[in-house]
């Protein structure tokens, strides 16, 4: 168990010389404590595997240092660093049994024979393998596959933290739920240090307390789901969180108003004076924007279609030449083409260069 | 049987159908019928029955002995072969570096015995091997070593084995090679993580991960080796006395040399009838070993 | 232009794959085959595209039997899961290959793949090959492929499930327009209720070689006509209780009792089971009329719009999906309450007897 501190760490897979801008991970500091859930959420090549790889040990970085508990494990082999990592897809030996998979890891470091099943038999019990312990794990489904793997990295009581590298990709839905509660139990149980690496928000908000939004080799935002939902700190978070994404419109905003598309929408902070030059944009979550019938003191819309998820609908809309995406209330029954939209003040945000600005209250 | 039938497919077989047909099945027919016949030469032709098969059968006359005595080399060269080629394959495929530029010219190298003709092999190791003016004879004879494969059976059988283990072992390296490079990578980072020792690694990953391919090597190597005929005939011609006669050589002797056609066909067909056994016993164990692996990766 | 599938099974090796399915796709159409992996939604692929036979039963396209009439004489297209384009030809050449083959001139070459790409927004890319493209933008010239290939059929195998969560969100919001773009007959397979419900047009739920339910998606969703049906079409799953009616009461397990009002009002006495969705279980906060019974969180998952409360109760396991964050502490004790005009009652054969707006 422990503690994971990211010194100024850095990597280019072309060697330290190349371009600050080419690095597939740019410099960054960051501190996981001991037992926390995290998620590192980001699209494809944004660097997140290389991340949980640096960590893992299985990429050495160009720059930097990783520390385990504050003794610095930078130089240390995958072996020495006591990681676990179940992969995205099921890494099974396939000549074993279960119970030998699960075994594997404590026989190869020499562990006593009734030590050894003892523990092999523990991690059955909270895995839900028990049943299977003398089977072939060729033969099991790939979520009982993804459990093995994750039992071999629990198996071992010396293990620091747990690296999941998209653990979930070939798992039907319905067994998601089941596999995703079982882990939050585990992490619940197990106090252990995990590190969640996907690309699908509803994984990484469900598993993790923090979630690390990686964009092209940065992290642009770290916090809490509800935080990165109510507030993100960039566009890129709006977007890339909540499903629709966070509507982003250019705007002019002055004092505690802002004007799209020649209609005046009310602030709930005052902006005082943005910094000139800038791309100024509001954004807001469609869950605050609801359809209305058209009226004189609503930002009119053009209604493209109507998406129905069953237990909500969101409605395809066009103001002007942005998109914008809005709830229909339940019950609604939405006009043909024109419909008034309908702001919560206290959920529209206003980005200068993409980037938060903090109004004053 | 299930799939929609495309009739026209069967004109673009007929081409093999036809060589197949004047290159296998009419010389076959032939053999077939020469296997019943007597023939003391001017093209006459005489009705032997089963008669040439109980001959061969039998240890008690000349034929059977010369028969069964060319079916042992024949078996333990083999199983001598396999027992080396493989294992030294897999080491080979091993050592391989898995990228770079290195692994073109480790590629290259192992391909070269490959390329080379049968005959070219056998004359190429008679040269090497010969104590007057062969390099590796002369050097073990002045190393005080006594080596001579025209004089001592031992010698011979070293020869022709070290000959074969070089000319081969580099397909069954380049087919392990293959098998190991389908592995991905995450069994290698899952098996480092999980602490496995290089040995642990290549049992519990590389060896059941190759299985295929080495099914398909020893399947390979051992019916070339059970058929082996040029190298040994160029270099010892089957001696000294018999020791190198395999059954190839065997049956040249006869169909050739005494014109035995009788004899030599009916040979020639219990030896077809043997590979083809060998190699229904190696296509059974092959697909039963497929048909344990579940359909597809990663399915519920 | 039409295809049947007439009384068709097919059995692979002894194995049955497909039981007897019966379906009619009308051109014009988006049919989404819905199913968890292994129900049967390739077979079912391959069966209409003539990549295989099947064992019993006939294919026809315009009420004209084509069963094992070769796939290369069928006006086919398909797009797979993964990513199939021709690596060493731009994406136009990747584009245009099937009117090549069809040997169509140049002019009508050109316009055809500017129509498709400007369609799946590609433009940009024509000149680079597949390898410089991204995931989603390697899917979308195989969607284009398919489409300028102009034929009756086109066939999606879970096309997006290789691709990057946005990705898929965004593809997912296009591709409606697309199919009503293009005039088709579309297929299109699917393990994800949300993808199901988000395509529109029609569902054909499928389990295991068998056709459940086939219709219009929201009527399919709605109006589930056997339990499993409602499990297929169910993200988060379904919550299910077994319920007995007895002299207008209903007893819910663990001695929980309530008046058989709402869908339960019109039901024979006897044994039941309710199915609700995620969405349809409360929190009880008071409000009048509900069900209310006692249950335990095991764990909270939360979104930040959303917030999924997993809830036990007896030896059954219970999803909600509460708008906004709710935090609970695994163990806790609360309230679950459910709104007895807004479940699924499944008879003890599992089919539907009543749901929320059918009666």
């Amino acid at each position: 168990m422990a503690r994971i501190d990211l010194v100024d760490l850095a990597h280019s897979y072309s060697g330290d010389d190349a371009p600050p801008e080419s690095f597939a991970l740019k410099p960054m500091t960051m501190t996981w404590r001991q037992g926390g859930a995290y998620a590192l959420l980001g699209p494809s090549g944004c660097g997140k595997t290389t991340l949980l790889n640096l960590i893992s040990g299985i990429v050495t970085p160009s720059r930097g240092k990783i520390l385990f508990n504050g003794k610095d494990i930078t130089p240390l082999s995958t072996q020495k660093r006591n990681i676990a990592q179940v992969f995205q897809f099921p890494v099974i030996y396939d000549t074993m049994t279960v119970g030998e998979n699960l075994a594997f890891p404590l026989k190869n470091r020499g562990v006593p024979k009734p030590e050894i099943s003892a523990r092999v038999r523990r991690i059955a019990d909270l895995l839900d393998l028990a049943p299977y312990l003398n089977r072939k794990a060729t033969r099991l489904t790939a979520d009982a596959k993804q459990k093995i793997s994750l039992g071999r990295g629990l198996v071992r009581s010396d293990v620091a933290a747990i690296l999941f590298d998209e653990p979930l990709t070939v798992i039907d839905p319905e067994l998601k739920w089941q596999l995703r509660s079982k882990l939050k139990a585990l992490h619940r149980e197990l106090d252990l240090t995990m590190i969640y690496v996907t690309h699908d928000q509803t994984e990484a908000l469900t598993f993790a307390d923090t979630v690390v939004v990686m964009h092209d080799g940065r992290v642009v935002q770290s916090g809490t789901p509800a935080e990165l939902f109510d507030k993100p700190a960039h566009t890129f978070v709006g977007y890339f969180i909540g499903s629709p994404g966070m509507n982003i419109v250019p705007a002019q905003v002055d004092g505690r108003e802002a004007r799209i598309d020649g209609h005046t929408i009310g602030l709930h902070r005052n902006y005082g004076v943005l910094p000139a030059g800038a791309k100024i944009e509001i954004g807001v979550r469609p869950e605050f924007v609801d359809v209305a019938p058209p009226a004189s003191g609503l930002l009119s819309a053009m209604i493209e279609r109507i998406d129905d998820l069953g237990r909500i609908r969101f409605a395809r809309v066009r103001v002007g030449d942005s998109k914008f995406a809005a709830r229909v209330p339940p019950g609604f029954s939405v006009p043909d083409n024109m419909a008034g939209l309908v702001f919560d003040p206290a959920h529209v945000h206003v980005y200068a260069d993409s980037r938060l600005v903090e109004g004053v209250a | 049987m299930d799939k929609t039938v495309n009739q026209k497919a069967w004109f673009l077989v007929l081409p093999v159908f036809l060589v197949v047909a004047f290159s296998a099945v009419i010389p076959l027919m032939t053999v077939v019928n020469y296997s019943m016949q007597d023939t003391f030469g001017n093209n006459q032709f005489f009705w032997n029955g089963v008669g040439w098969f109980k001959e061969l059968l039998d240890p008690s006359t000349d034929l059977g002995e010369r028969f069964f005595a060319s079916l042992w080399r024949n078996l333990i060269f083999s199983a001598i072969i396999l027992a080396i080629e493989i294992p030294l394959g897999i080491v080979v495929a091993l050592s391989m570096p898995r990228e770079g530029w290195t692994v073109a010219v480790c590629l290259v190298i192992l391909a070269l015995p490959l390329l080379i003709p049968f005959n070219v092999v056998g004359t190429i190791w008679q040269i090497f091997g010969r104590p007057d003016i062969g390099l590796l004879g002369y050097t073990l004879n002045s190393l005080g070593i006594p080596y001579n494969y025209v004089s001592n059976e031992l010698d011979a059988w070293a020869t022709v084995i070290v000959m074969d283990v070089w000319h081969w072992t580099s397909l069954v390296a380049l087919l392990c090679y293959a098998g190991l490079k389908s592995i991905p990578d995450a069994y290698y980072q899952a098996a480092q993580i999980d602490g496995a020792s290089r040995w642990a690694v290549f049992r519990a990953i590389q060896l059941p991960k190759m299985n295929r391919v080495l099914l398909i090597a020893v399947l390979l190597r051992f019916m070339d080796s059970f058929m082996i005929y040029t190298e040994p005939f160029v270099v010892t011609g089957g001696g000294p006395g018999n020791s190198t006669t395999f059954i190839s050589i065997e049956l040249v002797k006869i169909a050739l040399g005494q014109f035995d056609l009788g004899k030599a066909a009916a040979l020639s067909l219990v030896y077809n009838l043997i590979i083809l056994i060998v190699c229904w016993v190696f296509y059974t164990v092959m697909t039963n070993a497929g048909a344990e692996r579940p359909q597809k990766e990663g399915a519920v | 232009m039409s295809v049947t599938l007439d009384h068709v099974t097919r059995t692979v090796d002894g194995v049955p794959a497909i039981h007897d399915v019966s379906l009619t796709l009308e051109r014009g159409t988006l049919s989404v085959l819905l199913g968890p992996t292994l129900s049967g939604k390739t077979s079912i692929m391959r069966l209409l595209a003539g990549l295989d036979k099947p064992t019993t039963g006939r294919v026809l396209v315009d009420g004209k039997d084509v069963t094992g009439i070769d796939v290369r004489q069928r006006s086919v297209a398909m797009v797979y899961q993964q990513f199939i384009n021709y690596p060493s030809l731009s994406v136009y050449e990747n584009i245009a290959s099937p009117l090549r083959v069809q040997g169509r001139p140049r002019e009508e070459l050109d316009k055809r793949v500017a129509d498709a790409a400007r369609l799946l927004r590609l433009e940009p890319f024509l000149k680079r090959t597949p390898l410089q493209l991204s995931g989603g933008q390697q899917q979308r010239t195989a969607i284009a492929r398919a489409l300028v290939k102009g034929a009756d059929l086109v066939l999606l195998d879970e096309p997006l499930a290789n691709l990057d969560y946005k990705l898929r969100e965004e593809l997912r919001t296009e591709l409606p327009r697309i199919f009503e773009a293009s005039g088709a007959i579309f297929v299109y397979a699917t393990t994800e209720p949300s993808e199901a419900l988000l395509l529109g047009g029609d569902t054909i739920c499928m389990w295991q070689g068998r056709v459940l339910q086939a219709g219009s998606s929201s009527k399919v969703y709605r109006q589930p006509q056997t339990l499993r049906v409602a499990q297929v079409y169910s993200d988060p799953p379904l919550n299910i209780v077994n319920i007995e009616k007895r002299h207008g009461t209903v007893h819910y397990p663990g001695g929980t009792r309530a008046p058989a009002t709402g869908l339960y009002a019109n039901l024979a006495d006897g044994a039941y089971r309710v199915g609700f969705r995620a969405h349809q279980l409360e929190v009880a906060k008071g409000v009048a009329g509900r069900h209310v019974f006692p249950a335990t969180v095991s764990v909270t998952e939360i979104t930040g719009s959303e917030s999924f409360v997993h809830l036990q109760r007896d030896s059954a396991n219970w999803v909600a999906v509460l708008h906004g964050v709710h935090e609970f502490q695994p163990g806790q004790a609360l309230n679950a309450a459910l709104d007895p005009d807004n479940v699924f009652v499944f008879d003890l054969a599992d089919r539907l007897v009543a749901a929320p707006g059918r009666n």
